[in-house]
């Protein structure tokens, strides 16, 4: 069997043993795993609002992926994805009360979803330069980054901006909401898909062409695959981690304005948890390859709103297992699919 | 004598490929017998057999008289083999005793070491065999030729009987390799027996007692080192005639190009690399630097290539046509004229998972001539491409596809020199070590192209440890030593002196230690 073929299957396998180890943690908590995957693929695929559940969940993944997968290529690890969420959906909503009420829809919009792209890339610089100015590792510098993050809009939440005896802050200004595709055509009814996935499938794309057709891409790519070469090549390295750091933050804030500006319209307290680091999975899964992540997060997308509609059925942590368990799985089969095609060089 | 180890009709498939195929080998008991052949001929596949690390696909093997099927090294070690590797495996961080007990403690999991049991019979096998270590030294603080005595104390304190040894010379310096020749002779005396790995002819014919040549995964020839020749021993690895000496015609030099004045270089450490260095390239001439690595090379090709540490200090001049390059990025320096093919090839000079277009064009993708829009012009690449391989015949399969790492030592060497070779407006080329790691068959291209290089009107810096090509490319040759240029050899004394290549050898070699 050749390397590309193996390549493509262990995805597969991957997920079938997933599929596997699930059903069994299933029918140990006493449920019939057949009776829950048919409720699953139902509630997700089976009706309109299903399908507009899970590309909600998948745009916002996809973004976040994006922000784990361009400085993936560089060698860095952007785990600071969480943080940038927050701070993203903290300066859309914030953005989307200040502005001036009589604003034209497109201007609002544009103002509200720049702020969250720049609240984010900024946060990913600041790691990027703590790395190059401080030689801080990126890993260690975007968790703490992360905490920080969490403290500054929880403080600013509190104590300044939430809504008395609520969790979260005023709702933005009907101009700077982004429109879903039940409103607009009546697709997908009442869920909360807007049309920032269209955005989403744009800026999938244009990284795509960064990464792999562009000047800016080969040379950021060999940075990451061999910084001494390119040194020798002239390449400035130092630049290429500011550009990936910034590009993949201010993807993580057009995630965060999926949510607030698509869906929830403001800030609430612990509306991002947990998608930045499912990001990532969704980036290792599809191997930190823009257009792979599309099918990644829309994988998912539907396994988590999946899990919320059997709530009835299985326990959240139970679900919470299989989706922890998936990943792992995927991530050590991939790494034994390295492994392998090691050993097919000579 | 016996037969130590031997093979009958031996071989190894990989997918479709043979990478050994019909192998018939005896290699005598007491002997030192050489294996060689160019890269990818079988060599390593060969001697991982032999050490259990592959399982052959068809043919048998018989160790000391008896039929054996290894599915491990550790079968092999249990057979009386050793093998010291071209990297060496050691534990930087633990001493030269705790190296060599390694796997061999003898001791319960929580009992303490019979570590002066170890160590005194390491004494004795370092005092036998002329392997002086000091056995309570930590391996970090060794130099590269005792971390291989440690390797080969090792295998002594297994009590291997057979000792494969892969291009062990690579990595030495002169005085080490005539060092670790006359420890192979004392192992040999003494009935162990030596399985040499290399591709250096010069090493075969002056350690050896047998050779074996191989091409393309089977043994052509098997012949006693005392009646045999150099040219012959290319031929039969190459399989046809090779010229191993380029044909250099005169040079007539124009202008001055690279002026280097009294340059000095410390390091961050504050020991000074380069002191006072002086020397001129003139356009149309190849100005080879003689000396024995860790005099200053390194420092020198960092300085003028703008890649110099932080913290490092240098004084003095570095011109090209008069402008300076010191304090320059790589990029500027590129952008005067200046192409440098780095030393270490697969660490610095490509990216060794880029397809061999995209290689092509590396450190060079900056030209306009190959952009269009944000991304890159595909037809003038793809005509560029296919121009590069055929003028430098680099053996490949599909230059798009085909990842770097993919090719020999000698096509990549090609990739880089036409990438480098071609750039547009260059006056000056700097070359460090060239042939390293290259097959006899591409070598003769290589410098025949280094030479029409030179034709053209390139001032050309080759900077090499090996003599005999210093000799046999340079126009003038600088011998450097301890950071500054101790003597230097005019044109007419290299063209007098080239066809005494030995005495002309031997009056540098003076001059460099």
């Amino acid at each position: 069997m050749n390397s590309k073929n193996l390549r493509l299957l262990i995805p597969v396998f991957s997920l079938l043993s997933a599929l596997a180890v699930s059903s069994l943690i299933i029918a140990l908590a006493g449920r019939d795993p057949l009776m829950i995957f048919q409720k699953m693929v139902h509630a997700t695929l089976g009706t309109p609002y299903g399908i507009g559940q899970v590309i909600f969940r998948m745009t916002t993944l996809v973004l976040v992926a994006l922000a784990v997968a361009i400085p993936f290529h560089l060698r860095l690890f952007n785990i600071g994805t969480e943080g940038q969420l927050l701070m993203g959906a903290f300066a859309a909503a914030m953005t989307g009360t200040i502005l001036p009420a009589n604003l034209p829809s497109l201007v609002a919009v544009t103002l509200c979803t720049l702020s969250a792209m720049a609240a984010g890339a900024c946060w990913a610089l600041l790691a990027g330069v703590l790395k190059v100015r401080f030689g801080v590792n990126e890993v260690i510098a975007t968790i703490m980054l992360n905490f920080i993050a969490q403290g500054i809009t929880g403080y600013l939440l509190t104590w300044h901006f939430a809504i008395p005896s609520t969790v979260h802050t005023a709702r933005i200004m009907d101009n700077a909401i982004i429109p879903t595709f039940g409103s607009l055509t009546g697709w997908l009814a009442n869920s909360p898909a807007n049309l920032s996935t269209l955005l989403m499938a744009v800026v999938a794309l244009l990284f795509w062409l960064l990464i792999f057709r562009s000047r800016f891409g080969y040379e950021m790519r060999a940075a990451g695959l061999q910084p001494e070469a390119a040194r020798y090549g002239g390449i400035n390295a130092e630049m290429h981690i500011f550009t990936a750091m910034s590009l993949g933050g201010a993807a993580a804030g057009l995630g965060a304005a999926n949510i607030v500006l698509g869906y929830k319209h403001y800030y609430e307290s612990g509306m991002t948890s947990g998608i930045g680091f499912t990001g990532i999975a969704v980036a290792l899964l599809a191997g930190a390859h823009p257009l792979w992540i599309l099918l990644s997060a829309f994988f998912f997308g539907c396994l988590e709103y999946g899990g919320l509609t059997v709530n009835a059925w299985i326990p959240k942590d139970i679900f919470m297992i299989i989706e922890a368990l998936t990943i792992l799985l995927v991530i050590s089969f991939s790494a034994t699919g390295k492994g392998l095609n090691k050993n097919h060089h000579l | 004598m016996g037969v130590a180890v031997r093979l009958s009709g031996v071989s190894k498939m990989f997918g479709g490929f043979a990478a050994n195929s019909n192998i018939s080998l005896s290699v005598e008991e007491g002997s030192i017998h050489a294996l060689v052949g160019e890269n990818g001929a079988g060599k390593s596949t060969l001697t991982k057999i032999i050490y259990g690390m592959h399982l052959p696909t068809s043919g048998e093997m018989v160790i000391q008289g008896e039929a054996v099927r290894f599915t491990s090294p550790r079968d092999a070690i249990e057979a009386g083999i050793g093998m010291v590797h071209q990297h060496f495996m050691l534990v930087p961080e633990l001493s030269v005793t705790e190296n060599i007990i390694l796997g061999r403690e003898h001791a319960w999991l929580f009992g303490s070491l019979p570590l002066k049991y170890a160590k005194a019979r390491i004494l004795k096998n370092s005092e036998d065999y002329g392997l002086a270590v000091d056995p309570d030294a930590s391996v970090a603080s060794l130099s590269i030729g005792e971390q291989q005595r440690v390797e080969i104390l090792k295998l002594l304190f297994r009590q291997a009987s057979i000792m494969i040894f892969d291009e062990p010379t690579a990595v030495l310096t002169p005085s080490e390799t005539e060092r670790l020749f006359a420890t192979l002779r004392s192992l040999r005396d003494k009935g162990k027996t030596v399985i040499l790995i290399t591709h250096k002819l010069d090493e075969v014919l002056a350690v050896a007692d047998t050779v074996s040549v191989m091409r393309k995964g089977e043994i052509v020839g098997t012949v006693p080192a005392s009646s045999v020749t150099k040219p012959e021993l290319a031929r039969m690895m190459v399989g046809r005639s090779v010229l191993l000496r380029v044909i250099n015609p005169p040079a007539s030099p124009g202008e001055t190009i690279l002026n280097i004045k009294r340059l000095s270089f410390r390091s961050p450490k504050g020991e000074e690399r380069l002191h006072d260095l002086t020397l001129t390239v003139r356009a149309g001439e190849i100005y080879g630097i003689a000396g024995v690595e860790g005099n200053g090379q390194g420092e020198l090709l960092q300085a003028l290539w703008g890649l110099a540490p932080e913290g490092s200090v240098i004084s003095g001049e570095a011109t090209l046509k008069g402008r300076s390059i010191i304090g320059k990025k790589p990029a500027e320096i590129a952008l005067m004229g200046v192409s440098l093919t780095p030393e270490n090839r697969l660490l610095h000079a490509v990216i060794r998972e880029y397809t061999i277009a995209e290689n092509l064009l590396f450190g060079r993708h900056r030209e306009p001539a190959f952009h269009k829009g944000i991304g890159f012009e595909s037809r003038t690449i793809k005509g560029y491409t296919d121009a590069m391989i055929s003028d430098f015949d680099i053996k490949c399969s599909s230059p798009e596809h085909q990842p770097l790492s993919t090719l020999s030592g000698g096509n990549q060497q090609k990739v880089v020199l036409a990438r480098e070779l071609n750039r547009p407006g260059i006056s000056l080329l700097i070359l460090a070590q060239p042939a390293r790691g290259v097959d006899i068959g591409a070598i003769e291209t290589i410098h025949n192209k280094i030479i029409e290089a030179r034709k053209s009107g390139i001032a050309i810096l080759l900077v090499s440890s090996e003599l005999e090509e210093i000799i046999g490319l340079s126009t003038r040759i600088g011998c450097l030593y301890k950071g500054s240029i101790r003597h230097e050899f005019s044109q007419e004394e290299v063209t007098l002196k080239r066809d005494a290549l030995q005495e002309f050898e031997k009056e540098i070699g003076l001059h460099i230690t």
